[in-house]
């Protein structure tokens, strides 16, 4: 029946698609101890519900990509620790601000939220090389 | 119906009016400050989602479970059914109280604490233990919705652990691997729960219709595979932004495009649904299906534009990202699942029930469409914004977006009151007695249709 030999054929594939698309995903550098730390922060908090990293996530507060970048250490320390109208303050402890500063400086340095300007070609398209 | 389903459908039902509940709340904690002091944005946002995720798995699975008893012509239910159903709901209620006391596990879309996931999990394992003890019992060559069922109950399982990956330390090593899961799995997932609410929906209509034909055939399965390697391969859509592999973007790409063939078989195929709309004008479950295709048909045109790099640069973390999601949510797979119960529970012999819903239906699509077309406006502003104008200050950036989405809050209620106005005759019915048969309009063949 040519319907389960398609149906082994995407299968099959899927499964190699998903080795490679693993396997590949190396950009940015490895994450060490205190950056795990700093993931589990932005977990536990809940972070995700108001923020994006490379638009992913909810729209109540600005995407945190480049923060650290665009912006610095210090001012993610104090939107977290006093709040703003619309965000909580968050009572880290000073181990865990850095922990989080940490693990979002780590997601900046894999890449950028945007794609910048010099990658996009006249058509509009664009290719970013890992 | 035994009383494991009927529980199982009306978990499906509280799901929606929580889901519903935790929507509005959450709209209005985005809006007003204020409300977001008394009850936390951050809690309230995953309650919605998992609530909704929770709704349209819980209600695709007891679709599932229902038109696979008829289609088969099977007992009822077994009893690891009914255990499915026990633990599922005592961890649902463990999620939405975990999110009370502020307990997250962080991830989008599954932001339970992942402990959590286990009895999730152990469930999930349970119903497939009964999806696989009827599938020994279906037809020689069973009809493709057979396919759908099984595939989509398949798939839910290898994404539900795909997206746990996180937990082993190799997939946190670099955040491309930690971002690849996280939109791999999820889109995944959509396709999964979406097999099974289609091949639903196909049932129906071959039932509804009489004619068993668009089951079966090389093209109703070439489509098939097509939306197959959709959920398999058109999540790199997500990431387009995101420094990945070349070749993840060139696939997802090619399976977007390939996509417009579907499209195409819509428009070609709306006469005839329309036609068939008004013969069967009065059959509530044909029209929440119908209603669904339009939402197929703008949600297909919607996410083949965002595929295009050159849009999808301005769009991707944007509100119009939203809008896709709302629309295929509420507009294709909540319309499909009403239609789907509204079947199960006859809803069409229960004349006030049926004036009711159809009011509802009536009220969720027009709000719905004001609420849709304000969220893509809302995201066009903001790309805009964001890409062409370079405006990274939030609060600048957003301003002239947040009267659009005070629209679409507005558009919200009215979204809510409709499905509401369509669930609740269907909770009340899930605590009556079914009729015997459902009469099925101008088909002499098919004039009535025999229920087990």
């Amino acid at each position: 029946m040519w319907q389960r030999k398609v149906l082994a054929f995407l299968g099959a594939a899927f499964v190699a698609g998903t080795w490679f698309a693993y396997r590949g995903a190396d950009t940015g550098g490895s994450a060490d101890a205190q950056v795990r730390r700093g993931m589990d922060v932005w977990q536990a908090n809940n972070c995700v519900a108001c923020h994006q990293l490379y638009g992913l996530g909810g729209y109540m507060g600005p995407d945190l990509t480049d923060v650290i970048t665009m912006r610095g250490d210090a001012h993610v320390r104090a939107f977290v620790q006093h709040g703003t109208q619309r965000m909580p303050a968050h009572p880290l402890t000073e181990a865990e601000l850095d922990d989080l500063v940490a693990f979002l400086a780590w997601v900046d340095a894999s890449g950028q939220g945007r794609v910048p300007d010099s990658a996009v070609h006249w058509t509009g398209t664009f290719i970013l090389e890992p | 119906m035994n009383l494991a389903h009927r529980w199982h459908v009306r978990l499906a039902l509280l799901l929606l009016l929580a889901t519903l509940l935790f929507g509005l709340l959450a709209g209005l904690a985005y809006m007003y400050p204020a409300i977001g002091q008394a009850i936390a944005f951050k809690k309230l946002r995953p309650a919605h989602v998992s609530a909704a995720l929770f709704w349209i798995i819980t209600g695709a699975s007891a679709a599932v479970v229902h038109h696979r008893t008829e289609a088969f012509r099977l007992p009822r239910p077994t009893r690891s059914h009914a255990a499915f159903v026990a633990i599922w709901a005592g961890s649902i209620v463990a999620i939405l109280v975990a999110y009370a006391l502020n307990r997250f596990g962080g991830r989008e879309y599954w932001e339970f604490p992942p402990l959590l996931g286990v009895p999730v999990l152990v469930a999930w394992l349970l119903f497939m233990v009964d999806h696989f003890r009827a599938w020994r019992h279906r037809p020689a060559d069973p009809p493709l919705y057979v396919w759908m069922w099984t595939t989509g109950v398949v798939f839910f399982l290898i994404t539900f652990l795909e997206q746990n990956l996180w937990q082993i330390p190799w997939f946190r090593n670099t955040y491309m691997r930690e971002l690849t899961v996280q939109w791999k799995s999820n889109g995944a997932m959509v396709g999964a729960w979406n097999q099974m609410i289609y091949g639903s929906a196909l049932y129906l209509m071959t039932r509804i219709g009489g004619d068993d034909g668009i089951a079966r055939g090389p093209k109703a399965f070439a489509f098939w595979f097509l939306g197959l390697s959709n959920l398999m391969f058109n999540w790199g859509h997500h990431i387009y932004s995101a420094p990945t592999a070349g070749w993840i973007r060139h696939t997802a790409y090619a399976i977007s495009m390939a996509e417009w063939v579907l499209l195409i078989d819509i428009i070609r195929g709306f006469k005839a649904k329309l036609a068939e709309n008004r013969r069967l004008g009065h059959l509530t479950t044909y029209r929440f299906l119908v209603t669904a295709e339009l939402w197929v048909f703008l949600n297909l045109a919607l996410a083949l534009l965002m595929s295009f790099p050159f849009l999808n640069r301005y769009t991707h973390g944007t509100h119009v990202t939203v809008a896709h999601a709302m629309g295929t949510t509420v507009g294709i797979n909540t319309m499909i699942l009403l239609g789907s119960l509204s079947w199960m529970l006859r809803i069409d012999q229960a004349g006030a029930a049926r004036r009711w819903m159809e009011r509802g239906r009536l009220l969720a699509v027009y709000s719905l469409l004001v609420f849709w077309v304000a969220l893509i406006v809302a995201g066009l502003i903001k790309g805009w914004r964001m890409t062409a104008l370079g405006i990274t200050d939030h609060t600048r950036l957003m301003a002239p977006v947040d009267p659009v989405l005070q629209v679409f809050v507005v558009a919200g209620f009215g979204v809510a009151a409709g499905l509401a106005m369509a669930a609740l005759p269907l909770l009340a019915a899930s605590f009556k007695p079914l009729p015997a048969v459902v009469p099925v309009p101008e088909r002499p063949a098919a004039t009535t249709v025999e229920r087990p």
